[in-house]
């Protein structure tokens, strides 16, 4: 067995990995505070990119600028969408949210082709080009920057949750609805916040994913991955996302490397079978007791 | 208005239909189905063949999601089974069709069967994303298992035959599909009728208070599947006898999606529901197509804007009615029914 080659995979995995954990984080925070799992998760990912590629087009922006703008947009896009269709939805059974983020997601797919067109495009190149070595083992400058963000920003998040009194409402909040109003926290402040958040984390995903791989509306798929990693680490956990996304990774790099390409969705889903038959909550989901 | 409909016993009460008007509209509805291919032309009668096996499938889901509240997004999956079945038994096997379909659907019930036993354990979410794992890994099989699907590339099977003719237009498999969804519609509405109907409508409602009265979830959760997925399947043979070229990518998750929506739009938990969500989801965007055709003399970019507004539009109702509508267009035709029923007074 070669011993490189497969040291090289496995940074590439955790690479990608880190992204998933960064997407993931965005699915967690939403479904912790709101209930809603966010299907669309993986088209705000995609829509993040695209207006990064429309702001780039124009020369006169640097190119932070238009990162930043774009983030700031999705955001926007965020709030907006949660006030008009997740609001009035509060209350209704989980399935019937779940069912109008998918419908959401298909209606981000067609505004973004009615405005960039259908086919696949590239971004504009703004990673370093020079190759990263570990060692021995060759990282592309791409994924290794990528990971290098997705840890700054996940890491920011984890102790930002902790310490700032916003995530300690947002805490609050996912453990008490009631309870959290009643003490003066204003829920529904809460809830449009993390949607405008989690769009922004999903916009700066979509970005580092769309400069690894070219961006198309089709880009949403990367969202059944996300699900698959937060379903894995527990919808409601997010040091689970974390290990979720890297392991996620790893597996989908190692089976795309070892087997084909066609194996990588394969092997995703098989874990998440496996993980659904062993631990139905997910490796650090709370274990939700049902009575009558 | 209506009047002197006095039920004298149960039997009565729990009869599907009614009144007599119901029974001659029923009777009216028939006879229209089977003189449509006499008059109808190639693109109503390919239209009319697509709507019933949507109607097949959704109606096999509205079973699972409407009426036992397990939801399910590996319906189009479950068709595949059932298409690659067929295929491979008409090809290799050279049975009779109906056979073949039957074949097809216990296939298919099989698959659901075993996709279903997670759902004891887990639920919601859990079970829709587990279905998905299912679809996803399915698809996987189509795509690999080279000597029964053909691969990528698919497989092209032979026409079916009926007393020596080969069936080949869609005025001609036309007389294949509506027996067999007519057939399966009515099935689907009596079995409501019955102990395991009632059953899985109580798991709907609350699985534990279920259990404790003493139904078995486990068996009625996995029959529930079973007859959904079976229903998939033969609606899968019947899209396979139709189109006769099956390749991994006709039964795509999104169709899964579209399944699902039907249900919701029509009104889940509800046959009509079922039956309505499925042409009109179907239809939608037959209408937007013809709408590009009336705007492409004003406007030459219609068709090319085509594509992106179908998946708007889809998406929009979807969001519309679970927004405006849970009920669905079987609530609004009930709405309508009532209006009449009680007519000079107000509802």
């Amino acid at each position: 067995m070669d011993w490189l080659f497969f040291s090289e995979i496995g940074l590439a995995g955790l690479g990608s990995g880190g992204l998933y954990a960064l997407t993931g984080l965005a699915l967690v925070l939403i479904y912790k505070a709101t209930r809603v799992v966010n299907m669309a998760i993986g088209e705000l990912l995609m829509l993040g990119a695209y207006v990064f590629m429309g702001f780039s087009a124009i020369t006169v922006l640097p190119l932070w600028v238009s990162i930043i703008l774009a983030i700031i947009l999705t955001g926007v896009c965020g709030g907006i969408i949660e006030r008009t269709i997740i609001r009035p939805m509060l209350g209704e059974s989980a399935i019937s949210i779940f069912m109008v983020t998918i419908g959401l997601g298909s209606v981000l797919v067609g505004v973004v082709e009615i405005i960039w067109g259908a086919q696949p495009q590239r971004l504009v190149e703004f990673i370093p080009k020079d190759p990263i070595f570990i060692g021995e083992a060759y990282l592309s400058s791409k994924i290794g920057y990528a990971f290098l963000v997705a840890a700054i920003v996940l890491g920011t998040f984890l102790i930002i949750f902790r310490t700032w009194r916003g995530g300690i409402a947002l805490r609050a909040t996912a453990g008490d609805q009631g309870a959290a109003y009643s003490m003066g926290i204003n829920v529904p402040k809460v809830f449009s916040s993390v949607w405008v958040i989690a769009s922004m984390i999903a916009a700066g995903a979509g970005i580092l994913v769309g400069s690894i791989g070219g961006i198309s509306p089709n880009m949403g798929v990367y969202g059944l991955s996300v699900l698959v990693v937060v379903i894995v680490g527990g919808l409601d956990s997010l040091l689970g996302a974390l290990v979720a996304g890297l392991l996620v990774g790893l597996i989908e790099t190692y089976a795309g490397a070892y087997l084909g390409g066609e194996f990588k969705l394969l092997a995703t889903f098989s874990l998440l079978v496996l993980v659904l038959v062993v631990r139905p909550y997910g490796l650090f989901g709370t274990h939700e007791i049902e009575r009558l | 208005m209506r009047i002197g409909t006095v039920k004298e016993n149960y039997i009565a009460d729990a009869a599907l239909f009614d009144t007599s008007v119901q029974k001659g509209w029923l009777v009216a509805l028939l006879a229209g189905l089977v003189l449509l291919p006499f008059f109808a032309g190639q693109y109503a009668s390919y239209l009319a063949c697509l709507v019933l096996i949507n109607i097949a499938s959704t109606t096999g889901l509205n079973i699972l999601t409407g009426f036992t509240g397990l939801v399910s997004l590996g319906q189009a999956a479950f068709m595949g089974v059932g298409a690659y079945t067929v295929a491979w038994l008409e090809m290799k096997a050279g049975t009779p069709f109906l056979l073949n379909l039957i074949i097809g659907g216990f296939a298919a019930s099989f698959i659901g069967i075993i996709v279903g036993l997670p759902s004891l354990r887990v639920k919601g979410l859990y079970l829709a994303i587990a279905t998905i794992a299912a679809s996803v890994i399915l698809h996987f099989v189509f795509a690999n298992w080279t000597a029964v699907t053909g691969g990528v590339s698919g497989v092209t099977m032979p026409a079916a035959s009926l007393f020596g003719y080969e069936l080949v237009e869609p005025k001609q498999v036309y007389w294949i599909i509506m027996p067999v969804t007519v057939l399966m519609v009515f099935g689907a509405a009596n079995i409501f009728r019955t102990r395991i109907g009632r059953a899985f409508i109580a798991i709907r409602d609350r699985d534990i208070s279920a259990e404790v009265l003493g139904i078995r979830l486990l068996r009625y959760k996995l029959l529930s599947f079973a007859l959904s997925s079976f229903y998939a399947g033969v609606a899968g043979g019947l899209w396979a006898y139709f189109f006769r070229v099956i390749t991994p990518e006709s039964f795509p998750l999104m169709m899964s999606i579209f399944f699902l929506a039907a249900v919701i739009v029509g009104g889940m938990g509800s046959i009509l529901g079922g039956i309505l969500g499925a042409i009109f989801m179907t239809m939608v965007p037959e209408v937007l197509k013809m709408m590009v055709g009336v705007l492409t003399p004003f406007w030459s970019d219609a068709i090319a804007v085509m594509s992106p507004v179908r998946i708007i539009v889809f998406g929009a109702l979807i969001i519309f009615f679970l927004i405006f509508e849970p009920d669905g267009l079987a609530e609004i035709w009930r709405n309508i029914r009532r209006y009449f029923h009680l007519w000079p007074f107000k509802t």
